[in-house]
């Protein structure tokens, strides 16, 4: 007797408890995937298409909004909850997917000389109140700012010190001393901005690399000795050094109407060379110079490349300079060809001696 | 632009990048010709999205699609990173376009159109107090499919989840939004849920029709480049959880770690007592055992 009610009421309490569950089970073919911290939920099972046209739509998608936000419900529940002023609140795990930010994140200030200085030495920043209590005025005054505890500028009485002056102001010494400090501070505060935006390089050559082209020496040094008052006109050169090339002016233009004789000696001077059969361009080395410079280039390219991928990844700047540089190269390989034809034969001639090889 | 006052400061620094940033508003426009139901319903989506929106009266005569400048202009003024453009047109009636910018650049737009809308002033039903933190909902495997699709999933998520909070009340949940795509379209219902009891801890879900209803048809998309959206995926270093060395987890989950140890002195350490081995008071008999024992001690020791 007893037993059997024993069973009766343990087979009842499980009836109970399926009962309870059923309230809250939602059955589902794939489980849906969770964003709690989004308070995401993602249904991927099918819905037959017949027969969500068969049922109306809007009591279709009530039943399927209620089912997917029981299992929702459910798995926020299962967070840990806390009680925070008379209401339970669920703590909320972060976000999990990946969403596109608003800026780009923000760059990394460069740390100021102080900042420095004090990083090299260990120094940890103090915090200091605010407030300080002041025994003449009986009061808590500020540590810096207006009405401050030990402003200088606003002692009534100075003691004049031995070794100075008699006539001397002592009121204007002090306020003098501080304007000077604050236009110190301000010019270090400048300087502390023009270095963290100090993004520019000087210029080729400048700055001192590990392996400098004789190119690069050359424009330091002229632009070194162009950094004088004169502009470079006084400056001594070296017992073996060269004149410097024009590297400012691309060209010099005679003037229009000046020596009469110097212009017909020029004339007379094209139409020999436009008669000789000899050609003006010595076709072997001009081959010779573009070999050599597209040697040049790939040995620069193949560096760059290297460095690059080593480095970090991004627009291929490998890429980028190897376009710039060919064009360049390009341009001058055809203006140097295109000058010496002009200077010797005129345009036309200079165009069809066009340079053999690779175009 | 250099602040002059602290409140201009406070200003300028809320709309600088940060590693941590806002809460993304949203900035809602009407084009060139609008209709009742597109008017209607940008309000209806304002009143879902307020606070962290913008209503646009006026009507602006651009077509995003073709020239985003303006809207990049609107959004750098306002410091609003998504936009909804409604306008209305024969050959595209009911339109809204959907989309968010990045660093005030267009990153993606998606065109969609309005088949059939029911109002929030028609349904009538209490509704969530503004400001909730809406639950979302995205049903059908389309989402997952289609491309098209899988960004939509991620703009509706950007557009209408709210701010990223570290707790939520549990009375509090009562906006949702679902979405399915289905059949070429995509159902968008706005429930308030009900939280009845149940025999256990988890109550039981009971919904109520409240918001706006759409039936939307997807048109015209412009998405970002596949660079463009790993560019502006990317999060600060130090916004990643910091490592803690020496510490490793293996496959099941169990806690590896490395302890290291001072020298310890062999000869004090707690063994097991062998009687036999234990120094003796006595004679040479046990002298010798003990000089028998001592070396064996040592070498079990060391």
């Amino acid at each position: 007797m007893a037993a059997c009610s024993v069973e009766q009421l343990l087979a009842k309490a499980e009836a109970e408890e399926a009962e309870k569950l059923n309230s809250i089970t939602v059955k589902k073919e794939l489980d849906l995937e969770f964003d709690i911290g989004n308070l995401l939920a993602f249904d991927k099972n099918r819905v037959e298409v017949a027969v969500f046209r068969q049922q109306k739509k809007d009591e279709f998608l009530l039943a399927l909004a209620r089912d997917n936000t029981q299992l929702l419900i459910n798995e926020i529940w299962k967070q840990p909850t806390e009680r925070v002023e008379e209401a339970i609140v669920a703590k909320l795990p972060d976000p999990v997917t990946p969403l596109p930010r608003e800026k780009p994140p923000p760059k990394a200030k460069p740390p100021t000389k102080w900042e420095q200085f004090a990083k090299l030495k260990g120094i940890q920043k103090k915090k200091k109140t605010n407030l300080v209590w002041d025994e003449t005025a009986k009061e808590w005054r500020r540590r810096w700012g207006y009405k401050r505890v030990n402003d200088g500028t606003k002692e009534w009485l100075i003691e004049v010190p031995e070794t100075a002056d008699p006539n001397e102001d002592q009121f204007a010494k002090r306020v003098k001393a501080k304007k000077e400090r604050v236009a110190k501070n301000e010019f270090n505060r400048l300087k502390n901005i023009a270095r963290a935006q100090k993004g520019k390089a000087p210029g080729l050559g400048l700055t001192p690399k590990a392996q400098q082209s004789k190119d690069e020496l050359a424009r330091a040094v002229s632009v070194a000795k162009s950094s004088t008052a004169s502009v470079g006109r006084f400056q001594d050169r070296l017992p073996k050094e060269k004149p410097p090339k024009n590297t400012g002016k691309k060209r010099k233009f005679e003037p229009l109407i000046g020596n009469f004789s110097n212009e017909k000696q020029k004339q007379l001077e094209l139409l020999q060379v436009m008669d000789s059969k000899k050609p003006k361009m010595d076709i072997t080395k001009a081959v010779n110079k573009q070999m050599r410079e597209e040697d040049r280039e790939e040995a620069a390219a193949k560096y760059k490349k290297g460095a690059g991928k080593r480095g970090r990844k991004g627009n291929m700047p490998g890429k980028g300079k190897g376009k710039g540089g060919k064009g360049k190269g390009g341009k001058g390989r055809a203006g140097g060809g295109g000058g010496k034809g002009r200077a010797g034969g005129g345009g036309g001639g200079g165009k069809k001696r066009s340079k053999p090889g690779k175009k | 632009k250099k602040p002059k006052t602290k409140r201009s400061k406070r200003f300028l620094e809320s709309r600088a990048p940060k590693l941590t940033e806002n809460v993304k508003t949203a900035m809602i426009m009407k084009g060139g010709n609008t209709s009742q139901t597109v008017t209607q319903a940008l309000k209806d989506i304002y009143s879902l999205k307020k606070p962290n929106a913008v209503l646009y009266k006026k009507k602006n005569i651009t077509r995003p699609f073709e020239d985003s400048t303006s809207l990049e202009f609107f959004s750098k003024k306002s410091d609003c990173s998504l936009f909804l453009f409604g306008s209305h047109n024969k050959k595209r009636p009911n339109n809204l376009i959907f989309g968010r910018l990045f660093d005030f650049h267009v990153l993606d737009m998606i065109e969609l159109g309005i088949e059939k809308y029911v109002s929030l002033s028609e349904i009538k039903t209490s509704k969530c107090p503004e400001g909730t933190k809406p639950m979302l909902v995205f049903a059908g495997e389309a989402f997952d499919v289609d491309n098209d699709l899988k960004r939509l999933k991620s703009l509706l998520l950007d557009f209408f989840r709210g701010p990223t909070v570290p707790a939520v009340r549990l009375a509090g949940l009562e906006h949702i939004l679902h979405f399915t795509a289905l059949d070429g379209k995509i159902y968008m219902r706005s429930y308030r849920c009900l939280l009845k009891k149940s025999g256990c801890r988890t109550p039981r879900i009971e919904l109520e029709e409240i918001g706006p209803s759409f039936d939307f048809v997807m048109r015209r998309t412009h998405l970002a480049s596949d660079d463009l959206y790993k560019l502006a995926h990317r999060q600060p270093k130090a916004l990643k959880p910091k490592k803690k060395k020496n510490i490793s987890h293996d496959a099941f989950g169990t806690k590896f770690g490395r302890v290291h140890m001072q020298k310890q002195d062999l000869s004090k350490l707690q063994t097991r007592k062998m009687k036999g081995l234990r120094k003796r008071k006595g004679g040479v008999d046990s002298t010798e055992d003990e000089a028998a024992a001592a070396p064996k001690q040592v070498k079990v020791e060391s």
